[in-house]
């Protein structure tokens, strides 16, 4: 009897003892951070009540939590104003047309000030475009690189020395090139847009053709000869073999790029006053209310988080089509 | 019988920095369809060479090697390789990796219910249908193996190239394989060449057992009959004085007739050996 219920009390505190190291490892998972985020805010905090500039108190959490709901408040009154000019426009219209049968209605697109969250999806829809026009480039080129070792030897000294340079000296380059031949009496897309694009494909070109081309030469041999010994037809032999065999590879490539990409993204759109989260910054400054500094502190944090979704975004895309499960894992 | 496969004389020279280096010199080896063959030898006497060459991935320096009558020059499906590492392609299941090999081979002859049936049965025959659709990381390195042989076999080759098939698995799976493989051989009659470092894989397992020389310029030292009466059974043959006979006059050959001096300063074999079957774990 005693031995049996020694067995039975060993086993229940074995049983609560690995619940409750799961439950301390759950826990870890979740207050670990808090912490962490809770002790940021209140040295920021102490460190924003210390800091006097020429447009007031710098902005503690306090104050930049405010102005995300006056950022939002601005857009939903933006967007009524829009709405309601619409409404006026279509009725001043049908009123002229009654009148006078003949009468062709004009309608006018509204021109108001860009909001924050129309900024911010300015600059998300650029950031992807330019990354997926870099990845339709990128990929063929580097695959091509690495099957063909007198290509990467042709290539190789164009790209090591484009590789360092900040896709922001091309920036006055690709200003005037898209102004010279980008000229259409009715463009699809913005001149800005075009100009922003063609800068973040510029600096995910690099990371992913060198990535690419790593990935394709350093294939494995067996699965090489495998490909051999079935004599498979050279496009065969890329889709099936070679490509799959790179991508783990490539999604390295695609997502230093995307760090990369929204990061100059946000500069050039400083620089060259294109629409987007960067201009929203740069205007904030040179406005120099004594709200500007809390709403750029908003537009930093906001900037923070959207690339972190970024990354994120793309590392489970590379867990849905990566065979190697262990290349996705941080 | 027929022979299938002429290996005519071969020659393998190697240019290194140092000079060239004659890695086989006169192999000449003529191979009967249905008959198993296997390569043994001490590592680095040009085994894999020679299996490589008849595959059609290296080329011999001189020589040459005839399957049919007609040269062989470049890598072809008649001559299936069963690869040491598996070698499944990891992004594929069992099924699809079978799949693009039987695609490839049957693509004229065969609509797509005949292809699926064909993949079926060869996945069934070395007892794999179960885990048709698991990714090679979900299966155990001798289930890999196998279906690195249904690869081989679906593609009805004309011979079966064998390099070290089961030389990363442990031991039962080891024997447990070598029986698989005498029934599918009994059952299909295949042309098989493959190379072992096992006197008793060699000796359960052949109708001849070709016995190579130590590098450099390796050649073919002895060939041994092996003419036990099949089905064999490994704890039948265990008591066996032939087979013992056999497993004698190899251990002799490898051990005494071409024993194998390895310096300490040499470790390298060794080495690459034991990262296989890390691999493996």
């Amino acid at each position: 009897m005693t031995t049996i219920s020694k067995k039975l009390a060993s086993n229940t505190s074995g049983i609560s003892f690995k619940s409750l190291s799961m439950a301390n490892d759950s826990m870890k998972n979740v207050l670990l951070p808090l912490i962490g985020v809770a002790c940021f805010l209140v040295i920021w905090a102490i460190a924003a009540s210390n800091i006097q500039t020429s447009l007031g108190q710098f902005p503690g959490p306090s104050h930049v939590m405010e102005q995300f709901g006056t950022l939002y408040q601005e857009h939903v009154a933006e967007r009524d104003k829009a709405t309601s000019f619409y409404e006026r426009q279509e009725k001043r219209n049908a009123e002229r047309v009654a009148k006078d049968p003949n009468y062709q209605p004009k309608t006018r697109a509204y021109t108001g000030k860009e909001t924050f969250i129309d900024q911010i999806f300015t600059s998300l829809t650029t950031v992807l475009s330019g990354f997926i026009l870099a990845a339709i480039v990128a990929i063929p080129l580097g695959i091509a690189i690495g099957l063909s070792k007198s290509l990467n030897t042709a290539i190789n000294p164009i790209i090591q020395i484009f590789k360092p340079v900040s896709p922001l000296a091309w920036l006055p380059l690709v200003t005037m090139v898209v102004s010279a031949v980008y000229t259409t009496s009715d463009p699809m897309f913005a001149k800005s847009f075009i100009v922003s694009l063609v800068t973040v494909t510029l600096c995910c070109l690099w990371p992913m053709v060198i990535n690419t081309s790593v990935g394709v030469s350093s294939i494995n041999a067996d699965w090489v000869n495998v490909s051999k010994v079935l004599s498979l037809p050279s496009w065969v032999h890329i889709r099936r073999i070679v490509l799959p065999a790179a991508v783990p590879s490539i999604f390295v490539g695609m997502r230093m790029s995307i760090g990369i990409a929204w990061m100059v993204l946000i500069a050039a759109e400083m620089l060259a006053q294109n629409p987007g989260l960067g201009k929203f910054v740069w205007d904030e400054f040179q406005n120099g209310s004594s709200q500007s500094l809390s709403r750029i502190m908003a537009a930093v944090i906001v900037i923070g988080l959207i690339g972190f979704l970024l990354d994120r975004s793309m590392l489970s895309l590379q867990r849905i089509l990566s065979w190697d499960k262990d290349s996705a894992k941080r | 019988m027929s022979i299938i496969l002429d290996i005519s004389k071969i020659d393998m020279v190697f240019p290194t920095p140092k000079g060239d280096f004659t890695a086989l010199q006169g192999v000449d080896l003529q191979i009967s369809k249905g008959e198993f063959i296997s390569l043994i030898g001490h590592s680095g006497c040009g085994k894999s060479t020679v299996l490589n060459i008849v595959a059609g991935i290296h080329q011999a320096t001189s020589g040459g090697v005839l399957l049919n009558n007609k040269e062989v020059n470049s890598p072809g499906p008649e001559r299936a390789v069963v690869f040491q590492n598996h070698s499944l392609l990891p992004w594929l299941t069992s099924y699809q990796n079978v799949e693009l090999a039987v695609k490839q081979v049957f693509a004229k002859t065969m609509n797509k219910a005949e292809m699926h049936e064909w993949i079926e049965h060869n996945l069934n025959l070395v007892h794999m249908s179960h885990a048709m659709h698991k990714k090679p990381d979900e299966i155990s390195g001798g289930m890999k193996q196998r279906v690195g042989i249904a690869r081989a076999l679906a593609m009805q080759p004309e011979i079966l190239l064998m390099d070290e098939p089961f030389g990363a698995l442990d031991a039962l799976t080891r024997a447990h394989m070598q029986d698989s493989l005498m029934e599918i051989q009994a059952e299909l009659n295949n042309t098989v060449i493959m190379i072992t470092h096992d006197v008793d894989e060699a000796v359960l397992l052949s109708d001849r057992i070709v016995m190579m020389t130590n590098g450099p310029a390796a050649t073919i030292g002895e060939i041994l009959q092996v003419d036990l009466p099949r089905p064999r059974n490994r704890v039948e043959l265990a008591q066996d004085a032939t087979y013992n006979d056999y497993r004698s006059q190899v251990l002799s050959f490898l051990y005494e007739k071409q024993r194998k001096i390895e310096t300490l300063s040499q470790p390298e074999s060794k080495e690459k050996s034991s990262k296989t079957k890390e691999k493996v774990a």
